[in-house]
This record gives structure tokens, C-alpha cells and sequence, in this order.
């Protein structure tokens, strides 16, 4: 196993952990505002996918170019989504919360199913297209990209929780729900926009991972598991965890698929998640 | 005559803070110990040290001779302590003679026979008029009755009673003081966490007091009602 | 006799009558596919109606069943009837194995948890060459008949066969639910720390349910087994199984013994109907449904149709009661 492999190996988890990271990112947020765990994360990183597709296929609109386009509509989605279902379960049961996520879930693989037909798309010959040599070692533009506008991304939103009146108003919320509404702090307002900024980190890694990845109505079930065990790594709530554990089950995931074969690469990467909640459930910075 | 229940040096940190620290007093059986204190003072921790729903940190407690520190809540059970809740945490989905039933079952795993002794507590406690309704249709007042009828299913020795006669009408203190006499009398010992004073002043045998996790004061309710460091803890939390 | 047992004799009557009165292959088809998913659902319902602990992994104790009394046929020749309570100790073993340590924890990680277990076992059962991997098993056609547990001429005795199970399902779920297992159950979902400080050991009392409802479960998946005459990874292991039973619970009615059999029942019927008006799952139409009828459950009905039949005979009680004082 030569130098140049093990390098490979590692920058390609590296990589594709960085997008897994982003995705984790709002599930975790989501998770410490409201103590939801939201099945139907992995669809609106579907939904990224398809916006990024759509517009550069129908209007020749680059996907780089349109992230903002896709992060707004899928904040809006986000959003919606809080406001007609979501608000409606936050004081039911546990068994119903996990049930409306899991019906949201279904429905919006129905939907792309119906409006999109289930056939696997691609985005060919974007501006991100094509390798990038550094010696023996070549890797993907658009792979090399992704983690980048990951990094940028997970930065911006971390820089928005902890240096703006807004984003440390939902740390607050997520830190105690009670407090912060006797501080005035419209908690219903942070929740929509929870679930828009969520929703938006889940529709901008869709939008990178559209220039090499392909686009299918049943995508999110690639994801929603692999985001599961990067929240559970990470600590439930905690973003900069989410980001640190996004690394890492990258690095298991494909230097772990490197090693015993890609097909077992998922149970690995699940190994990993009921390892982490039975020996340290806490993950690497939640809340105890 | 030996103590029911010994608590020497107990201890319990909860991270930087010490909740509980050095802790040293004994029930002896069939004794009414009233537990007060200023909010804060870790009248709950000691009682979930004792219940088994924490682990001390320190120090240790004894139950009828055994070493308990650290004992599961499903040990004590067996042992024969029981507790009720601040919160009440009925099973809402049972009734109420079902409720005190999951409690008989203990030592008896024949539901005929636990039922039958289940009837038997709720008459004590004066609800068997209710066995049949859900438990989640009673008043916070008669669930409270409801978490003491089903702690003395389980035969107890201790009884520990966490704040529960708080929110209740002055009858309604008076119905539970009537009730606690009557445990009292069947030969089980109390240790009653409480605010309510007119709810433990007037059984109990002794008093334990309690301020930011120490023990400040142990006595009959007359020594501990006129204790300056009693007076001075709870004047300094207003 | 008691209203509801005459009314169970009843129903089981009609029940073995029925495929005399429907003689239509397909829909015969369709009735044991009701009884296969009720069967499921009921064995679920132990472990996650009564005892609270949800999981969405149970495909994997289906999976487990088929693939083992399976594998006892092809590479054995151990008859399916055997082989079906073989499948489901072993199904019950791995059940109390990773029980053990899963059932620490609470809530979400739990029920993550188990989607986890149940989606390692399927990749690798997908990967394990030896019992088919992703291409999966076919079961020997060689006999016919009640000893060979296969049957080609008519699918009637799958019927009658998928009638007993179920009804052996009910019966053990009702002896469970009436025995002192039955309070420390819903103890143990209403409030554990509680069930706790009156001596309930929770741990003990989940891996009971666990192994009731992984055994039920298992044998289920050998009756699919020998009814479809092939199993892989994808059809008895998927984790949308594990959903498709859970939500039939839920559906009809968590926590009650017949409330899994109407769920199932109306989960089947939905399927059949979108398959023969939207032309199956190539359009998503099947999918939107099913979603939109879980969110209506879930947002609205979370107690299912048993608990919105009680919550409408409650309200119809009351108000006679105040039209008769009033």
C-alpha cells in the first residue's frame, strides 16, 4: 500500500466527511432547539439536488452559481415545513414526533417519485467538472469543491450562531426554551427559522454534491443514516461536534471501505454510531 | 435499639458542585423524620441518595444493617423502601387499582393474589371507592394519595415522601398528616421532604434541616423551630 | 360466555369461512397478506405497544427467521416445520443479545439504534456469498404438500396456515398482556424510573418482550419464506418492513391486542387499492399516500382507530349521561 494511496484515501474521506458534516450540521441543530430528531433531513438534501439539476439543466445556470438560489428555496422550504406540520407535534409524544418526520419523509420521496420519475439524473460538464493533479494523486474538482463550499458553509453558520443577536438567540432557545421565552425571545420564530437554516445546510450540500453525485428521488436514504451516526458522534446539538464527527465517520466510512470492501462500508459506519451512543453517549461535545 | 436507616458522611457532587456534604443521622423504625430546608439545600439529592437514584459520592448508608450506598432503586424496593414523587408519576395509562398492583406484584407475581392485596392498600389509604377509574382522571391531590397507596404496597419499612403535600388545601394537609399517623402506627418509618410546615411540624419526631447541602440542625420540631441557624437559613433565602 | 369471546369465535369463524366466499385467487392472495402483515404487527406490538420500546428494526428477526429455516432446508433438508422454531430462537438469541445492551438507551437513540442493527444485518446478509448474498436464496420446489410446507395447486392451506399463526400470535400476545408481564409493561412505557423505585427490573422485563415478539416475528418470516419460494436481503430485511409493520400498530391503535390486526388490515388495503389505481410504486402515488395517512396518524390520531373509537364511545357515553340528568 503505497504513500499515494493512503493519502488518497484519507483526502477522499476528508471530502466527502466535510459534506457529511454540513449535512449533519442541521440535523443537530434541529435536534438542540427542539429536541426533535428529523427523519426527513436526507429529503431536503434531495431537494437541494433537484434545484442545483433543475436550474442547470432547464437554464444552463451553473450550480456553483445557484447555492444561494438553492439555499434560499430551501430555507423557504424549511420553514413551511415547521409552520404547517411540525409546529403541531412539538409537545406530542416521542413516538409521534419520530412518526410525523418518518410520514415527511415518505411523502417527499412520493413526491420528487411523482413530479420527477425515478430515474437517476446527473449534472455533466459543470464549471467544477473534471480532476486536479497534485503529483501521482488526482482528485475529482467537483469532490475538491464540495468540501470547500462545506467548510465555507459550516463556517457561516457557526459564525451566525455565535456572533449574531439572532443566531445566539437560538443557542439560547436550544439551551433552555423556558428561559429565553421569559426573555422575550419569540420562540416560535426560532424554530421556523431552525428548520429554514437546517433545511437550507441539507439543500446547499445536496447543490454541491450534485456536480458528482447522482440525483435520484430516493437519494436522502444515502444520507439520513450516515447524518444519524455524525449528530450521535458529534453530540446531539452540538455543531462544532457535528463538524469534527462528520470528519471522522468520512475517514471511517472510506478509508473502512478502503480496507474491508465497499459494500460493508455502511455497516461500519453504523458500527460506529451504536458503539459511540452504549460507550460514550454523550458523543464529543453534547450535553451530558 | 438499632437504626432502620444510617446515613454516615454522605456525600454527593454533582460535577464541581456539592450538593450533599457530610451528611450523618438514623431513623429508627416506625420514627417520622421531617427533611427541610431552603430551596436548594439538597433535601432532594439526600432522598434520591437513599432511594438508590443516586450514587453517592461519599460516605455511606445502611438499611436494616445492610450497605446500600450506591444500591439500585430496585434493590431498596426489594429491601423495603419506597418512595413517592414531587412530580407525580402515576402510570397514566392504568387505573388506579392497577396502579398500586405493579407495586404488589413485587412479592407476589400471582395478579390474583396482588390485586387482591393492591384492594387492601387503596382501602388503607382510603381509594378503593376509585380502584376502577384511570389513574389520570384523578385529582393531583388523590394521584399523590395514589403514589403513597402504591409506595406502601411494597410492604416497606421507609417510606420516603418527597414534598407531598405540596398545592394541597389545608383539609386536604390535614387528610394527609391523618394518613402518614396511620402508616406511622403500622409500624412503618417516614422520612418526609417537605415545605408545608403545617404538614410535618405536628408528626414529626424529629427534624432534619438542611442549607446548601449540610446538615445545620437535628432535633424535635420545638429545638428546630427555635434554632437561630434554622431562623437565620430561611430569613437569608427570601 | 363473555360478549368478546363470542364475538373472537365469531370473527374466526367468518374468518375460515371466508375463502369459500371468496374464491378470486388474487384477493384470496390479498386476505393472506393482511393476515402475514397483522401477524407481524401484533408480535411487534408486544415489544412496542405494550412495553413502549419502538423499534424499527424488526425486519431484521424477520429476516432471520426466513433466512434460517431456509438455509436448514437447502443445505439440510430440515423440514420448514422445524426449521420455523429454529429460526425463531435464533432470532430470539440475537434479539436478547443486542437487547441487552440497546435497551440503556432511551428515546430516539433507541429507536436509531435499532434501524441501525437491523440495517448491518441486511448488508451482511447482502455480502454472506454463502446464503445467496444480494442475489438471494430459492427454496426447493421438489415436494408438495402439509409435510414439505409448500403448496403450488392452491394457495388455501397458505391461507389457513397464516390464520393459525396469527390467532397463535393473538393468543400469546393476550397471555402476555393479561398476566402480571402485562402490568409491568405498561409500567415500564408509562414511566420507567417509577416502574423502577417498585422493584421492576427494566432491563429483565424488555428482553422478555424482546424475545416474545422476535420469536413471533421470525416465524413470520418462514411462512414468507415458504409461501414465495425466494428470499433475499431486499424483500425480508428492508428497513421499510420495519416501518410498514410499526406504522400498522400505530395505526390501529398501539397498546390494545386487535388494534395491530385493523391497522394491518387497513395498511393492506391501501396498498392493493393504490396498486390497482395508480399502477404500483412507479409513480411515487403509493408513497405520497402512505405518507400523508402517517402524518394524519401521527399529528392526529396518535392513538389509532381503537383510541379514537374509545376517545368517540367516551364522548357518547358522557353525553348520555348528561342528556339523562340534564
Amino acid at each position: 500500500m503505497s504513500v499515494e494511496i493512503v493519502l488518497q484515501t484519507l483526502l477522499s474521506g476528508l471530502l466527502i466527511g466535510l459534506v457529511y458534516a454540513l449535512v449533519a450540521v442541521g440535523l443537530t441543530m434541529i435536534f438542540g432547539v427542539m429536541d426533535i430528531v428529523n427523519f426527513a433531513h436526507g429529503e431536503f438534501l434531495m431537494f437541494g439536488m433537484y434545484a442545483s439539476f433543475w436550474l442547470f439543466s432547464l437554464y444552463k445556470l451553473d450550480p456553483l452559481f445557484t447555492l444561494p438560489l438553492t439555499a434560499l428555496l430551501l430555507f423557504a422550504l424549511g420553514a413551511a415545513v415547521y409552520q404547517t406540520v411540525v409546529r403541531r407535534i412539538i409537545h406530542a409524544s416521542m413516538l409521534s414526533q419520530i412518526f410525523t418526520t418518518f410520514g415527511l419523509m415518505i411523502l417527499f420521496r412520493g413526491i420528487a417519485q411523482f413530479l420527477w420519475k425515478p430515474d437517476f439524473r446527473s449534472i455533466d460538464n459543470s464549471l467544477v467538472s473534471g480532476a486536479v493533479r497534485l503529483g501521482a494523486l488526482q482528485f475529482g474538482l467537483p469532490q475538491i469543491v464540495a468540501g470547500a463550499g462545506a467548510i465555507l458553509a459550516t463556517a457561516l453558520i457557526w459564525w451566525f450562531l455565535d456572533r449574531t443577536r439572532l443566531g445566539v438567540a437560538l443557542e439560547a432557545t436550544a439551551a433552555d426554551r423556558e428561559a429565553a421565552q421569559l426573555m422575550g425571545i419569540p420562540v416560535q420564530r426560532m424554530f421556523t427559522i431552525a428548520w429554514g437554516i437546517a433545511a437550507a445546510c441539507a439543500g446547499i450540500a445536496g447543490g454541491l454534491l450534485s456536480t458528482f453525485y447522482p440525483v435520484f428521488p430516493e437519494v436522502g436514504a444515502n444520507f439520513i443514516l450516515i447524518a444519524f451516526v455524525v449528530v450521535a458522534l458529534g453530540g446531539f446539538g452540538s455543531v462544532t461536534g457535528a463538524f469534527l464527527a462528520g470528519i471522522i465517520v468520512g475517514l471511517v466510512e472510506v478509508v473502512g471501505g478502503f480496507l474491508i470492501g465497499p459494500q460493508l462500508k455502511l455497516a461500519l459506519v453504523l458500527l460506529l454510531y451504536l458503539l459511540v451512543v452504549l460507550l460514550r453517549p454523550q458523543g464529543l461535545l453534547g450535553r451530558a | 435499639m438499632s437504626a432502620l436507616l444510617e446515613v454516615r458522611g454522605l456525600c454527593k457532587r454533582f460535577g464541581g458542585l456539592a450538593a450533599n456534604l457530610d451528611i450523618n443521622f438514623a431513623i429508627a423504625p416506625a420514627e417520622i423524620i421531617g427533611l427541610i430546608g431552603p430551596n436548594g439545600a439538597g433535601k432532594t439529592t439526600l432522598f434520591n441518595c437513599i432511594a438508590g437514584f443516586h450514587r453517592p459520592s461519599g460516605g455511606s448508608i445502611f438499611f436494616s444493617g445492610l450497605d446500600v450506598t450506591g444500591a439500585p432503586p430496585e434493590r431498596m424496593a426489594r429491601l423495603g423502601v419506597a418512595r413517592t414523587y414531587q412530580l407525580v408519576r402515576t402510570f397514566s395509562s392504568m387505573t388506579v387499582l392497577e396502579n398500586v398492583t405493579v407495586a404488589t406484584l413485587l412479592h407476589n407475581k400471582r395478579l390474583s393474589i396482588a390485586r387482591e392485596r393492591a384492594m387492601q392498600v387503596l382501602d388503607f389509604c382510603g381509594l378503593s371507592p376509585r380502584a376502577s377509574e384511570a389513574a389520570a382522571n384523578l385529582t393531583v391531590a388523590e394521584q399523590r394519595r395514589l403514589e403513597v397507596a402504591r409506595a406502601l404496597a411494597l410492604q416497606p419499612k421507609l417510606l420516603l415522601l418527597d414534598e407531598a403535600m405540596a398545592g394541597l388545601t389545608p383539609a386536604e394537609v390535614q387528610q394527609a398528616v391523618e394518613l402518614v399517623r396511620r402508616i406511622r402506627a403500622g409500624g412503618v418509618a417516614c422520612l418526609v421532604v417537605e415545605h408545608v410546615m403545617e404538614g410535618i411540624m405536628p408528626i414529626a419526631d424529629q427534624i432534619l434541616v438542611l442549607d446548601y447541602g449540610r446538615k445545620i440542625a437535628q432535633g424535635t420540631p420545638t429545638q428546630v423551630r427555635n434554632d437561630p441557624a434554622v431562623i437565620a437559613a430561611y430569613l437569608g433565602e427570601s | 360466555m363473555s360478549r368478546r369471546v363470542l364475538l373472537s369465535i365469531a370473527v374466526l369463524a367468518a374468518a375460515s369461512a371466508a375463502p369459500w366466499v371468496v374464491s378470486n385467487p388474487s384477493r384470496q392472495n390479498f386476505l393472506i397478506l393482511a393476515m402475514m402483515t397483522a401477524q407481524l404487527a401484533v408480535a411487534w406490538n408486544i415489544l412496542g405497544g405494550y412495553a413502549g420500546q419502538v423499534s424499527f428494526g424488526h425486519a431484521a428477526f424477520y429476516g432471520l427467521g426466513a433466512y434460517t429455516s431456509s438455509v436448514l432446508l437447502i443445505q439440510f433438508g430440515l423440514s420448514p416445520w422445524i426449521g420455523i422454531l429454529a429460526g425463531g430462537v435464533l432470532a430470539m438469541l440475537f434479539a436478547l443479545l443486542i437487547g441487552w445492551p440497546c435497551f440503556k438507551l432511551k428515546g430516539h437513540y433507541f429507536a436509531i439504534a435499532t434501524i441501525a442493527v437491523a440495517e448491518i444485518v441486511q448488508v451482511i446478509f447482502t455480502n454472506w456469498r454463502a446464503v445467496g448474498g444480494a442475489v438471494g436464496l430459492y427454496l426447493p420446489l421438489r415436494e408438495e404438500g402439509l409435510k414439505a410446507f409448500v403448496f403450488h395447486a392452491s394457495k388455501l392451506p397458505y391461507y389457513y396456515i397464516a390464520l393459525g399463526l396469527l390467532v397463535l400470535t393473538l393468543l400469546v400476545s393476550q397471555t402476555i398482556e393479561r398476566s402480571f408481564l402485562g402490568h409491568y409493561f405498561r409500567a415500564i412505557k408509562d414511566e420507567p424510573e417509577a416502574a423502577r423505585s417498585l422493584g421492576v427490573n427494566l432491563t429483565r422485563y424488555k428482553l422478555v418482550a424482546i424475545a416474545a415478539s422476535s420469536f413471533l416475528t421470525a416465524a413470520g418470516g418462514t411462512l414468507y419464506a415458504q409461501k414465495e419460494l425466494f428470499i433475499d436481503p431486499g424483500s425480508v430485511m428492508a428497513t421499510s418492513l420495519s416501518v410498514k409493520i410499526a406504522l400498522a400498530s400505530i395505526l390501529g391503535g398501539v397498546g390494545s391486542l386487535f388494534g395491530p390486526v385493523i391497522g394491518a388490515g387497513i395498511l393492506t388495503g391501501i396498498e392493493e387499492v393504490t396498486r390497482q389505481f395508480f399502477g404500483g410504486s412507479g409513480r411515487g402515488t403509493d408513497l405520497i399516500l402512505y405518507g400523508m395517512i402517517i402524518l394524519a396518524v401521527a399529528v392526529y390520531y396518535p392513538h389509532g382507530v381503537i383510541g379514537g373509537f374509545k376517545a368517540w364511545s367516551q364522548r357518547r357515553a358522557a353525553r348520555a349521561r348528561s342528556g339523562s340528568t340534564g
